[in-house]
């Protein structure tokens, strides 16, 4: 059973962790580029995991494509180009600022001012009338209090 | 047979919820004492009922009882007991039970610790959270009934993902639900009090400790949940902003609004409909997440329109509970009149600040969270909503709160001095310059944003420390003096130190993952890599059995100018039943930073994949969410909160004569 086991672990599927040393290229500075903009595309099979952080295969093969885009001298602007080609808007993390995303991108800055606005006008609403003048029995607890030393 | 009891007991359930629902909200509009008592005894025993139901799903998981479907599909008789128990909630059917457990445990809390409220808003908060009760229930009863038998039960069954069978997993669920669903203590105490048009003071007394110990909870339960993704993942990953950490996230920034504005209700007797609203949202983002989490919708809105029966249910309720509340609260508010008055510079400006930020930001995660499926329901393009954008859009809404911090907490109530307030911060001033200098220093000019980072949470945390000092009158008094002070100090101000301390603490850790070095190679045994300043020498591979898996365990040396500091003995392991591999990293911290090794696939020349991290400062994410649940707690222990003392002392205190 143990034995059984042990080829079962052997041919067990793969725990490839992010990217990983056999992806990656040679050069240093190429490589640099390629994880910074792999850490700008979703894994498309994942929940918000970048390309560079997912384990999954399709992020794999994804992180492979691109090095070769990079290899081939693609800039970053045209390989990521290349990939949003390929597998629409959704494949960046950041959504592109045009027309369907432009309530995404200015809603919280609509909230922000909306709600300033809201608050603004509730301080200034706000009466600033004095308080009524304290009645005589105010007045004497006042006295009485002030007098006691501080506990 | 103790499947059925378990059953039967949750349908029972849900005739004590129906009851509790209706019979003490009639008998609150009636005056009439008896029926409104109903509500304690009905609340209690629905607690009871779903704690049995709780019981016999947990009995059925634990002795491996494959005839029920529930238990099949989600445990395995080789589970450790541990996994067995946690796989009740492990599970969607399962987990909303543990939900109505959670919800029943509220209700009966009120019931058991609220001697001390008017019987009629009670009564009425009792008739609320039946409510609740009955809506989940009939949804788990319909849609999700995890007591539904198999004929003829399998040899065994088919296991639990082991990415779950974790200890951290294990008890995430619990607290996030506890928090999550203690909320709806707030929305059942706001909707009572808009029945009654009635919000004072004491209404603030009772709601808080219940809002403070659902955040404490929620807080908790996130940040274990982030510290298991971190220590999980194999490369140190903690906040994703998915749409399920988005979930969890939104309640807690409004319930941190809520447990600042009640302040205000309670000691200034203003911003009352503000609260109130406040307290509705926070159980209706609870129920969002609810929604969103078990409802598919965000695998994607088409996977939901194929399978709908959940999530409409759901969405009913959820359009049902906040329609509802919402619709009580536009008609009611305007008869919840506010009472101080207050200059925008005061500690109550300061607070409607932060209210304005946290609920902003919480505004910004609902929009990104959802603004997909809004898109994809309404046929638009498919788009991705990831960190670059929570990165612009929510992290500079938190900047102004963050500076805010400290010098609101120094203002004066009713009108406050911001020039004296910020005169008194300078220790705070120079801590922050001195961080940010000293971050550039050792960083060499590293990341800009990531050091003035540090340098707003060493603000917030002299902030902190500032507004304790004052209160002690540290170094104006003789020591001796100032620690009698801080005895005697009530522990609510003693919590808000803690809180903020460890708002700062986790700023500071968040910050710094800028910082983070990293090395990834594939190593020989005997093999060695080097990672900021450590050498890491890998020793070798073993290989063992463990209770439903295997794995390989590396024993790796890590040490710093040829002397050993530790070995550690990160993991791989192979869950044969669901041909799942999964990481076990090995993490070393002295608490100022993390030294995070996992291992991955070995190749075919012998070598192993070393995934190794450096990472400064990270473990102080988790150690600052600790200190401000513990911030939560001490405050909870406020003598205030215990009513009947405060008025008790009030009543023991001398009354001027009438007319005098």
């Amino acid at each position: 059973m143990i034995r059984v086991l042990l080829v079962l672990l052997l041919l067990a599927p793969g725990l490839a962790r992010a990217v990983e040393p056999g992806e990656r290229l040679a050069d240093p500075a190429l490589e640099a580029r390629a994880r910074d903009i792999s850490r700008s595309l979703r894994c498309l099979v994942c929940q918000n995991e970048s390309i560079d952080e997912s384990n999954a295969d399709l992020a794999r093969d994804i992180r492979v494509l691109l090095r070769e885009r990079l290899v081939a001298g693609d800039t970053d602007v045209a390989a990521r180009q290349f990939l949003v080609d390929r597998y629409g808007d959704f494949v960046l993390l950041k959504p592109p600022l045009e027309g369907a995303t432009l309530l995404l991108w200015f809603g919280p800055v609509l909230v922000l001012l909306v709600g300033g606005v809201a608050v603004g006008l509730y301080l200034r609403r706000r009466p600033v009338a004095p308080p009524p003048p304290l009645t005589a029995a105010e007045r004497a607890r006042v006295a009485q209090l002030l007098k006691e030393p501080e506990a | 047979m103790i499947t059925e009891t378990g059953h039967f007991a949750l349908i029972l359930a849900l005739f004590v919820a129906l009851v509790q629902s209706s019979v003490p909200m009639l008998g609150a509009a009636r005056r009439n004492p008896g029926w409104m008592d109903v509500g304690r005894s009905a609340a209690l025993t629905q607690f009871l009922l779903i704690a049995v139901a709780m019981g016999a799903l947990m009995h059925a998981y634990i002795v491996s009882d494959f005839s029920v479907i529930n238990v099949i599909e989600n445990s395995h008789s080789a589970k450790p007991l541990l996994y067995k128990i946690s796989g009740v909630w492990g599970n969607h059917e399962g987990s909303m039970l543990l939900w109505v457990f959670m919800l029943g445990l509220c209700g009966a809390a009120v019931a058991a610790f609220g001697a001390n409220l008017p019987p009629a808003l009670r009564a009425r908060v009792l008739a609320v959270q039946g409510m609740i009760g009955v809506g989940f229930l009939l949804f788990i009863l319909f849609t999700s009934n995890p007591f539904l038998r198999a004929l003829p039960p399998p040899p065994d069954g088919h296991g639990l993902n082991p990415v779950l069978q974790d200890p951290g997993l294990a008890f995430h669920p619990p607290f996030l639900y506890l928090g999550y669903v203690g909320f709806s203590v707030a929305f059942s105490f706001a909707v009572a009090a808009l029945i009654e048009g009635r919000v004072d003071a004491a209404w603030a007394r009772w709601v808080r400790p219940w809002s403070l110990a659902s955040w404490c909870t929620l807080t908790i339960g996130i940040a274990m949940g982030s510290w298991w993704a971190y220590y999980t993942l194999g490369w140190g990953g903690w906040w994703f902003w998915d749409p399920v950490e988005n979930a969890s996230l939104m309640p807690w920034i409004v319930g941190t609004a809520l447990i600042h504005s009640s302040i205000v209700v309670e000691k200034r007797d203003t911003l009352k409909s503000w609260t109130v609203l406040l307290a509705i949202i926070t159980f209706s983002l609870s129920l969002v997440g609810t929604f969103l989490v078990r409802s598919g919708v965000l695998t994607s809105v088409h996977a939901f329109a194929t399978d709908p029966a959940r999530g409409a249910f759901i969405l009913v309720l959820l359009v049902l509970a906040i329609g509802g509340s919402l619709t009580l609260y536009a008609v009611r508010a305007p008869v919840l009149k506010g009472g101080g008055l207050f200059a925008p510079i005061s500690r109550e400006g300061a607070l409607v600040l932060n209210n304005l930020l946290l609920a902003c930001g919480a505004a910004t995660v609902f929009i990104g969270t959802l603004y997909p499926l809004f898109l994809d329901a309404v046929g638009g393009p498919k788009i991705s909503v990831g960190f670059p954008f929570f990165n612009q859009t929510f992290v500079p809404l938190m900047v102004p709160l963050l500076l805010a911090v400290g010098p609101g907490s120094l203002l004066a109530w009713k009108r406050g001095d911001l020039l004296g307030a910020l005169q008194r911060l300078w220790a705070a001033f120079g801590l922050a310059i001195l961080v940010v200098l000293g971050g550039f220093y050792v960083t060499h000019g590293g990341p800009v944003l990531a050091v003035l980072g540090l340098g707003l949470a060493a603000w917030t945390f002299g902030g902190a420390a500032t507004e304790l000092a004052e209160r002690l009158r540290l170094f104006r008094i003789p020591a001796a003096d100032s620690l009698r002070r801080a005895f005697h100090l009530p522990r609510a101000a003693w919590g808000m130190t803690f809180a903020h301390m460890g708002l700062a603490i986790t700023v500071a850790g968040i910050a710094a993952s800028a910082f983070d070095s990293e090395t990834i190679e594939v190593v020989k045994p005997g093999g060695e890599i080097q990672l900021a300043g450590y050498t890491l020498h890998l020793d070798g591979v073993e290989r063992g059995d463990g209770p439903n898996y295997m794995y390989d365990d590396a024993s790796i040396t890590i040490s710093r100018n040829g002397s050993t500091v530790a070995v550690v003995h990160p993991q791989r392991r192979f869950f044969p039943l669901q041909q799942q591999t999964t990481a076990v990293t090995a993490i070393r911290t002295n608490l100022l930073a993390d030294l995070y090794v996992a291992i991955g696939d070995p190749n075919p020349a012998g070598g192993w994949t070393i995934r190794a991290y450096y990472k400064p400062l990270v473990p102080w994410i988790w150690l600052g969410a600790v200190i401000m649940a513990f911030g939560g707690l001490v405050s909870l222990s406020d003598r205030r909160w215990r009513v009947g003392i405060a008025a008790r002392a009030r009543a023991a205190m001398p009354q001027p004569a009438p007319g005098a």
